[in-house]
Order: structure tokens, then C-alpha cells, then sequence
């Protein structure tokens, strides 16, 4: 496929698309001040310089100056490979693995609820604005489902999942002909509809994510392995659990725009599998998941710039194809550590032998 | 009183202690744990009923009953985790529900929730006894150094940067208990924490705590394994969802509490026994 025809295929998205994609922070300039978006906007320059710069370099053509959109794609992917396995790690191990395909479900309401109001009284607010507003009040009711029903998780997950779907086809079918178009890339995700100001909305939920996480990782630790524990300490846990889906509402908007809705939950979840196959610790599988990410964003972004296909898909099959290569090196890394392994056959309790076998239970 | 046996329990068990802390001692400290006339239920059938009694600092105390009596539901009342019906629970002389200095308290379950998947390792788990302290902030060298006295107290430095699901049931109980005296706690609550560990282990686990309460420690546990209980705490309260039973371990074996709150011909075995 030569160039010329790969830019027509990927640029073919634009066409036709609802105009509010166009624009999507059209409504939002009211609530984010003209000076904030204005270094947002800025610090967007400066990635397209960057950019341009790594292109002469490297002589890449999916960094071609021309191809601004791929310049956002990239920083969007990359944002995404930070954002999406720093709140997984937390998620996969409390056993809400699936609460992030929930969330996309109840985002896609988000977007034909603002794709519904601009069609039907031009109210010309943004659809990934309405996403991350629905997908954070479903947050919140997943929650309260829990507590006040004490229903399992998955159940009030599988209620809000599928009360989100649900409503987001009922709006869609109301105004068909003005939506249908435009829904297909929030449903499959599209490299080329990454708009300046949806970048820059990903970049406001990208610092809001990591610098929650960087300030709160040590209750969210507790939180995540022993939450009884860490409520008997004193830490308010219900609060924690609140504000880790209201973060998974952002991370699934966020990564939405590349993903599409179907497959934003394989980056919450697929990358973190893998790093906990090999990791030895907390702290390293924190890393070794976001490298994963980024490594299954980046090559999946590649082959679907220079392949003509699907980014969301391709990236989820590199994740995919990542996890494996994991799970192979986490099973030898497992017979090497049994063979290193030192004899836990006793250990000491201030100086006396306690007797404790290694494999006691 | 419903057949109940109470009385000067609490202060014979303190007293009779070697080694508590100096608070103790001294006898004029405020109970780690008071429950007064505390009856609570899921539903309108109360779980625990018109309990009433109070842990000293110091104190070695074994809540004991047949599964079903109640015994960690008046544990999630003693912590604040649940508000009772009627009565009033309270930690150090605050309300249960209302403490806001829980590193004073170490709590050891059955079993962590995400112990056996999650890749963290025991010094990892440790240093969550220090988060109440440190809260948004991070560790410093005396966090880190305090981290590492729990580890070595317990037994388990060896094991130190091993995955905690790589550990045996009782090092694993051990590293939760390093997690307390990380925090500095001033009582340990157990709730069976011997649930699943060999036998070998349980003796070695229960030798870990009788020497952490020689050192002052209060330790209230819950256990079903009536043996551990009788050899090891310095009080047993026998609960049914009422308590029937709440003094000195020696008198508890002596009683017919065991046989009335078990509601069976219960009773404890001596040598000789067939």
C-alpha cells in the first residue's frame, strides 16, 4: 500500500463524521479557562515539534509534519500506556478486572447522550465531555450498588453495564440518521478523529490520574490487598474505592478515542496480567506494566498507521501477544527461583528456632 | 445473669500476668476495648446480644464459640467496622466507630483478600503497618528502619523480598503480624489466624504471640481451636451470641460453658481420657 493510499485510509474516518468531533471541546471552553486550555494547547506545539524533530531524525513516515493527527494518536497511546495500567494494577488485583469494560459501556451512553443534545438542540457540548461525566456517575453507582445492596461486584458491574449500553443505543436509535456515522468511531476507536482539543482533554485526565495515584499510592496499596486492614488503620475505604472508579471512568474516556469503547478494557487489564506473571514486587510490576503498554500502544499504532487496519484492535492484539510472551517467562523465571530458592526449612523468633517448615499449609 | 460466668475476670487475668506493659501495671490506664451492653443484628434477629466487657492493656484474651455465635461479628464491633443496635462500643476510651488512630490497632484476618495473586513482597506488606503514619507521604529512614526491627522480631527478614504468596500460611500470618508491630500497635486482633496452617506452625505462631504480649502487647484472638486457646490466653470469653463464659482460662476449663454454649456434651480432654 503506498503512502498516498495509507493516508486515505486512515484520514478516511474524517469523512462525513458529526461536526461536534470536529470540535469536541466546543461546550467545554466554557468550563476549562481560555488561559489553561492556552497551555494545553502550547504544550501540544511543543510535542508536534518534538515530533518533527524525531521524524528528521529517524526519517519515520507516520511522523511526517503533515500528519498532525498521528502526532496526536502517538501522545494520546502513550498517555493511555501510562494512565490505563497504573489504575488496572489496582483494579486486577481487588478483582475488578471487568469493571473497566462496564465504564466503556456506560461511556458510549455518555457519548450518545452529547451526540443526542447536539443533534436534537444543538446544545454543542462535547461527546467525550459527556462520556467522562456518565462514565464517572456510573462509577459512583456501581459503588453504591455494592454498598447499599451488598450485591457482588460484578453483579451491580453487569447492571450498570448493561444500563449504559442500553441507554446509549436507545438515544442512538431515537436520531439514527444524525448519529449512526459518527457513533462507529467511539464503538472502534480511530487514530485520525484525535482532534488538538481532545488531546488536550486526555492530557488534564492524564496528569488528574497520575498525580492521584502519585499522592495516594500507599492508601490505595493498603486499600487494594487487605481492605479490612486497612479500615481497622483508619483509612476511609469506601472513599478510596470511590475515587479508584471515578479515575477508571477517566482512564476509559480517555483511551476511548484511540480504543473505541469494545476494547478500552483491555488496557486496564491485559498489560498488568503480564507484568504480574513476571514481576517480584509491587513497585516493579507498577513499571513492568506501563513498559508493557506502551511497548503493545506503540507497535499496534505502527502497524495500524503503516497496515491500514484498526488501531484500538491491533494494539489489543499486541497486548495479547505481549501477555503471552510473559506468562512463558514468568513460568522459567518461577523454575529458576525454585532452584535458587534457600532453605526455608526454620526461621528465627529473637534467636530461637521456631520450626517452621517451608510448606506448612 | 443467664447462667454466665463473669466476675473479677478481667483483673485477675492482668494481674496475673508477668511482663505487661507499664501501663498496666500501674492500673490506671482506660480498657483497650469496652463493649457495654452491645446487641447487634444484620437483621431483627440480633448476632450478638447484650455484651458487656473490656479488654485491659496487657491482656492475652481468647473470644471462643461454634461457628455462627457471633464471635467476629462483636470483633468488627470492637474495631469500629460495625455500629451496634444498642450499647456503645469504644477503642481507647473513643468511640469504636469514631477512632481515628487506628495505627494503634494490628489486625490479622484469616487471610489477606489479594494475598495469594498480587506480586508483593513481605517487606512491601510490612510497610503498610507504617502508612498510618507517614500518611500521603513516603517512608523515611526510620520508617524503613522500624519496618525492618517488625521483620526481624517475627522471624521472616530471610524472606524479606520474597512475594508474600511464595510464603508458607504461618510466615505469611507472621508477615501480617510484622505489619502491626510496624505500625507500633498497642494491641494485636487476630480473627483465626491459624485457619489452614499446620500444626507445627500454630505452636511456633502462638510462641511468637505469647512473647509479643510478655512485651506488653494486648492481643485479643478469635479462635475455634479450643487447645491453642487454653494453653496459650490468659482469658477466654465463650460467646454464643451472648457471652456465657468471660474469665481466667483455668476457671473456663473447669466450667460447663463450653457444654452450654456449644450446646452439646462438650468438654475438654485430659491425659487418661478415652
Amino acid at each position: 500500500m503506498t503512502t498516498v493510499a495509507v493516508v486515505e485510509v486512515v484520514t478516511g474516518g474524517l469523512v462525513g463524521l458529526d461536526p461536534s468531533v470536529g470540535v469536541p471541546l466546543q461546550g467545554g471552553v466554557d468550563v476549562v479557562s481560555d488561559a489553561a486550555f492556552g497551555v494545553l494547547l502550547w504544550l501540544l506545539e511543543q510535542w508536534y515539534w518534538l515530533m518533527d524533530w524525531v521524524h528528521y531524525v529517524t526519517g519515520l513516515e507516520m511522523l511526517n509534519p503533515r500528519y498532525r493527527y498521528m502526532h496526536r494518536a502517538i501522545l494520546v497511546g502513550l498517555c493511555v500506556g501510562v494512565m490505563a495500567p497504573l489504575i488496572g494494577t489496582f483494579l486486577v488485583h481487588r478483582q475488578l478486572a471487568l469493571i473497566g469494560d462496564a465504564l466503556a459501556h456506560t461511556a458510549f451512553a455518555g457519548v450518545a447522550v452529547g451526540l443526542f443534545l447536539n443533534a436534537v438542540i444543538d446544545l454543542g457540548v462535547s461527546p467525550y465531555l459527556t462520556a467522562v461525566v456518565v462514565a464517572m456517575l456510573a462509577a459512583l453507582l456501581i459503588e453504591l450498588i455494592s454498598e447499599v445492596t451488598d450485591a457482588y461486584n460484578d453483579v451491580s458491574m453487569a447492571i450498570v453495564l448493561s444500563t449504559g449500553f442500553a441507554l446509549g443505543t436507545t438515544l442512538i436509535s431515537l436520531n439514527a440518521g444524525g448519529l449512526a456515522v459518527g457513533v462507529n468511531q467511539f464503538l472502534f476507536g480511530n487514530l485520525s478523529t484525535v482532534s488538538p482539543q481532545s488531546a488536550a482533554i486526555l492530557l488534564v485526565l492524564f496528569v488528574v490520574i497520575v498525580g492521584t495515584v502519585a499522592v495516594a499510592r500507599n492508601q490505595l496499596l493498603y486499600v487494594t490487598f487487605d481492605e479490612t486492614a486497612a479500615a481497622v488503620s483508619g483509612i476511609p475505604v469506601n472513599w478510596y474505592n470511590r475515587v479508584l472508579v471515578m479515575l477508571t471512568a477517566m482512564v476509559v474516556v480517555g483511551a476511548m478515542q484511540i480504543m473505541g469503547v469494545i476494547l478500552v478494557a483491555a488496557m486496564l487489564v491485559v498489560p498488568v496480567a503480564g507484568a504480574t506473571q513476571v514481576s517480584r514486587s509491587f513497585s516493579e510490576s507498577l513499571v513492568v506494566s506501563v513498559v508493557l503498554a506502551e511497548l503493545a500502544v506503540m507497535l499496534g499504532i505502527a502497524v495500524a498507521y503503516y497496515g491500514g487496519v484498526t488501531a484500538g484492535g491491533v494494539i489489543v492484539l499486541f497486548a495479547v501477544a505481549i501477555y503471552v510472551c510473559a506468562v512463558v517467562l514468568g513460568k522459567l523465571l518461577s523454575v529458576y527461583d525454585q532452584q535458587q530458592a534457600p532453605d526455608t526449612g526454620s526461621i528465627q523468633v529473637d534467636g530461637g528456632e521456631s520450626g517452621t517448615s517451608a510448606n506448612d499449609d | 445473669m443467664n447462667g454466665r460466668d463473669t466476675g473479677a475476670a478481667t483483673a485477675a487475668a492482668t494481674a496475673g500476668r508477668a511482663g505487661a506493659g507499664s501501663d498496666a501495671e500501674a492500673g490506671s490506664s482506660e480498657p483497650v476495648i469496652r463493649l457495654a451492653d452491645v446487641t447487634f443484628g444484620y437483621t431483627a434477629t440480633p448476632v450478638v446480644e447484650d455484651v458487656s466487657l473490656t479488654v485491659d492493656p496487657g491482656e492475652y484474651v481468647a473470644i471462643v464459640g461454634p461457628n455462627g455465635s457471633g464471635k467476629s461479628t462483636l470483633m468488627r464491633l470492637m474495631l469500629g467496622l460495625r455500629t451496634p443496635d444498642t450499647g456503645a462500643a469504644t477503642l481507647f476510651g473513643e468511640r469504636a466507630d469514631r477512632f481515628d488512630d487506628g495505627e494503634r490497632i494490628g489486625y490479622v484476618a484469616q487471610h489477606a483478600s489479594a494475598a495469594k495473586e498480587m506480586p508483593v513482597t513481605v517487606r512491601e506488606v510490612v510497610k503498610m503497618g507504617r502508612f498510618p503514619h507517614v500518611g500521603f507521604g513516603r517512608l523515611s529512614a526510620k520508617d524503613w528502619s522500624v519496618v525492618d526491627d517488625a521483620l526481624a522480631t517475627v522471624g521472616i527478614t530471610a524472606f524479606a523480598d520474597r512475594r508474600i504468596a511464595q510464603l508458607s500460611g504461618g510466615q505469611r500470618q507472621r508477615a501480617f503480624i510484622a505489619r502491626a508491630l510496624a505500625g507500633e500497635a498497642d494491641v494485636l486482633v487476630l480473627d483465626e489466624p491459624t485457619v489452614g496452617v499446620d500444626a507445627e506452625s500454630v505452636s511456633a505462631f502462638y510462641d511468637l504471640l505469647s512473647t509479643l504480649n510478655d512485651d506488653g502487647i494486648t492481643v485479643l484472638l478469635i479462635e475455634h481451636d479450643l487447645g491453642a486457646v487454653v494453653e496459650h490466653a490468659d482469658r477466654v470469653v465463650c460467646l454464643n451470641r451472648e457471652v456465657y463464659f468471660d474469665g481466667p482460662t483455668d476457671r473456663f476449663v473447669e466450667s460447663d460453658a463450653l457444654a452450654r454454649a456449644f450446646g452439646t456434651e462438650a468438654r475438654f480432654l485430659t491425659e487418661g481420657d478415652e
